[in-house]
């Protein structure tokens, strides 16, 4: 799968995109963020923080029960601020 | 019903996306146009946005169809600019054709208050070298909440 970050996410995982294989039983967005997490550092802070996290499953916005599969474009970034 | 979306680096000018709109349709008797710009707060040196380019233009496109599902519109233009901008630069553009003000002005209210909290676009600002990524507000979600 597919995970894009955005902003301080961004910043403090230390890329913008990167490829993951989904690992087995992992199958929601906060299945998802509890794995990533667990990488510790950058991730361990971001991941580690959910509430001030937003999600969007294949460029749609997307709850943290939202279902998740391996050819999936995941993302993960703060709450919108443009306009 | 006309609408244009642009994301852009480059300024706008706000009278010729004006009179395009409103040029696009006979009927075109009530024209609403919000333009946001960037403000000289507390030494602001400058203010970057970037955005989600997959996402950004599908979910602009989803909140015009939403609102003209509400209102009777003619044609709708946003343009939303990123990259790195300065004090008193413009930042975006909401213009909305409609026969009637009514409908103009609340559906440029609404696609405003979306933009705000759906759009996926992210402010950073930089005040003498020291940078730091805007917090969403909660009287943004609130604004958008009224219109559920």
């Amino acid at each position: 799968m597919t995970l894009v970050y955005f902003a301080w996410v961004r910043q403090k995982v230390g890329t913008g995109e990167e490829r993951i294989d989904l690992p087995p039983g992992v199958a929601t967005v906060q299945a998802l963020i509890a794995h990533l997490e667990k990488r510790g550092g950058g991730y361990a802070d971001v991941f580690g923080n959910p509430q001030r996290l937003r999600a969007a499953v294949n460029q749609e916005h997307a709850g943290l029960d939202a279902a998740i599969s391996g050819t999936d474009e995941v993302a993960f970034f703060p709450p919108v601020t443009g306009g | 019903m006309n609408m244009h979306i642009r994301i852009q680096n480059e300024d706008f000018d706000v009278n010729d996306e004006l009179e395009a709109l409103a040029s696009e349709s006979s009927n075109v008797g009530a024209l609403a146009s919000f333009v946001g710009l960037v403000r000289d707060d507390d030494k602001l040196t400058s203010l970057t946005l970037e955005h989600y380019p997959g996402m950004t233009g599908r979910e602009i496109e989803s909140h015009v169809a939403e609102a003209s599902k509400r209102w009777p519109l003619l044609g709708v233009t946003i343009i939303h600019r990123v990259g790195t901008l300065v004090p008193g630069d413009r930042i975006v553009l909401v213009a909305v054709a409609s026969s009637h003000r009514g409908a103009a002005f609340e559906a440029c209210e609404f696609l405003m208050d979306y933009l705000k909290t759906r759009a996926p676009f992210w402010k950073r600002e930089d005040r003498g070298g020291q940078s730091a990524w805007i917090e969403a507000r909660a009287s943004d979600e609130k604004a958008a909440d009224r219109w559920k």
